[in-house]
């Protein structure tokens, strides 16, 4: 898909201004014809721009570094370990947690579409949607993650999980050296959404915020 | 269908480019057209394999030069285009001309929170036979190339994998997709290695899983 997202959509006359205008006539079509309601729809945006996003992720790989029967609980069956911190429902309703290790790193991908854990880490970034990430991810994720500037010891194994079906997964990055007797609040700010998808590394204690 | 959407392996998009601080979205429309599309579901009554299909069936080069949510609107136009909810002539006019079809329900804003922490499980407890096959087992995408919805990707069809898991009984999206019905299957975790897929150039260790519902499978 193209990179249109990053034209100007107020540019009269672009293909994504006659977007826009397209999409106000419809939403006003749909309000005329009792079929959408505006107030649910703010409410839809406001969930995914305000309360659910990687953030939900970061407490989830924090608690599985901090708690070791957590941890052992998300391995075996994500989704009720993740329903412990009230995170479930839409594209997160079947969750497997993959865990990193030193000898294997995993990556996730939806070749056939956007497929996103949703619940834990919000809607999907463009570049996870798009077809370099959706072409490259299944072929060359070593590829993939020299394009997000690292390079992975050529020791370690790596292992793509294309979401061909309704299971979400979260990568379980490895818990950074040197974060021993880290709170777990403190270790939420070491998780990035990268790092959870696969294409990123936590940061190390000393980028922490 | 063996369309654009299909981009596993396809080379020539380039390298992945991410932008840094990204917004959740854009553009004021795509947060409309998200938004609509969420709640659209529930008078439209489509599932989401129906969804998908819309988006994906179209002509690669329509696919492949629209944006994301550019994709996401012309799916739910097509699907209320389909059920007659709404015509051509009135997203032009952008109000009403013709009479509103009754709906069963709409999205209100106190059901948001409610349908979104529900979701869409897929999975079923009528499975009327077990699983044909176990962990360890090893098995052969086939070879199919239906002109409908499919979650099977060219680049797995007629390899061979092992099965890593069993994921339950699931919706099966050939079927839904269509208005079929759920008919749903066993669903594995097929894992390949990276050489079976790709031939001698593939980063030796690699391993790429794909879900795989039983009827893409057969016993190798």
């Amino acid at each position: 898909m193209s990179d249109h997202h990053h034209d100007h959509a107020s540019e009269p006359g672009s293909p994504l201004a006659e977007t826009d205008l397209r999409v106000r006539a419809l939403e006003s079509l749909l309000v005329e014809k009792g079929l959408v309601d505006p107030a649910a729809l703010d409410a839809v945006i406001d969930t995914y721009e305000t309360k659910v996003g990687p953030r939900n992720g970061a407490r989830v790989v924090a608690r599985a570094w901090a708690d070791p029967d957590y941890r052992a609980r998300l391995l075996k069956d994500a989704t009720p370990a993740i329903a412990e911190l009230d995170y479930a429902g839409r594209q997160g309703e079947h969750l497997v947690a993959v865990e990193n290790t030193p000898a294997l790193h995993n990556m996730v991908v939806c070749t056939l579409c956007s497929c996103y854990p949703w619940p834990v880490l919000g809607l999907p970034p463009v570049w996870y949607k798009s077809a370099p990430y959706r072409s490259k991810a299944v072929k060359d994720p070593r590829g993939v993650l020299r394009d997000f500037g690292f390079e992975l010891p050529e020791g370690t194994q790596i292992r793509v999980w294309d979401s061909t079906a309704e299971i979400r997964y979260l990568v379980l990055p490895l818990r950074p050296a040197g974060t021993e007797g880290w709170s777990e609040e403190r270790l939420v700010s070491l998780v990035t959404r990268d790092s959870m998808i696969g294409t990123g590394l936590p940061k190390q204690p000393h980028e922490a915020a | 269908m063996d369309g654009a959407h299909d981009m596993g392996g396809t080379d020539g998009f380039g390298p992945v480019v991410a932008e840094f601080d990204e917004p959740v979205f854009h553009a004021a429309w795509e947060r409309r057209a998200f938004a609509i599309t969420l709640a659209m579901g529930m008078p439209g009554g489509w599932n989401i394999d129906m969804s998908r299909f819309a988006r994906e069936d179209r002509p690669p080069e329509d696919y492949l030069g629209m944006s994301y949510y550019q994709i996401w609107l012309a799916g739910v136009e097509r699907l209320m285009l389909e059920r007659g909810l709404i015509a051509s002539d009135e997203i032009d006019a952008g109000k009403p001309l013709h009479p509103a079809k009754p709906v069963a329900k709409t999205l209100t804003p106190d059901g948001v929170a409610k349908m979104l922490h529900r979701g869409g499980p897929t999975e079923r407890n009528n499975a009327p036979s077990p699983a044909l096959f176990a962990p360890g087992d090893r098995v052969r995408a086939k070879v199919i190339h239906p002109p409908t919805h499919t979650r099977l990707p060219q680049y797995a069809r007629g390899h061979y994998g092992t099965v890593e898991r069993v994921l339950g009984f699931h919706v099966f999206p050939d079927s839904n997709a269509t208005g079929e019905g759920e008919n749903p299957q066993w669903l594995y975790t097929v894992t390949f290695d990276g050489g079976e897929l790709w031939g001698q150039a593939s980063e030796p260790s690699l391993k790429v899983s794909i879900d795989a519902w039983e009827p893409y499978l057969e016993r190798a």
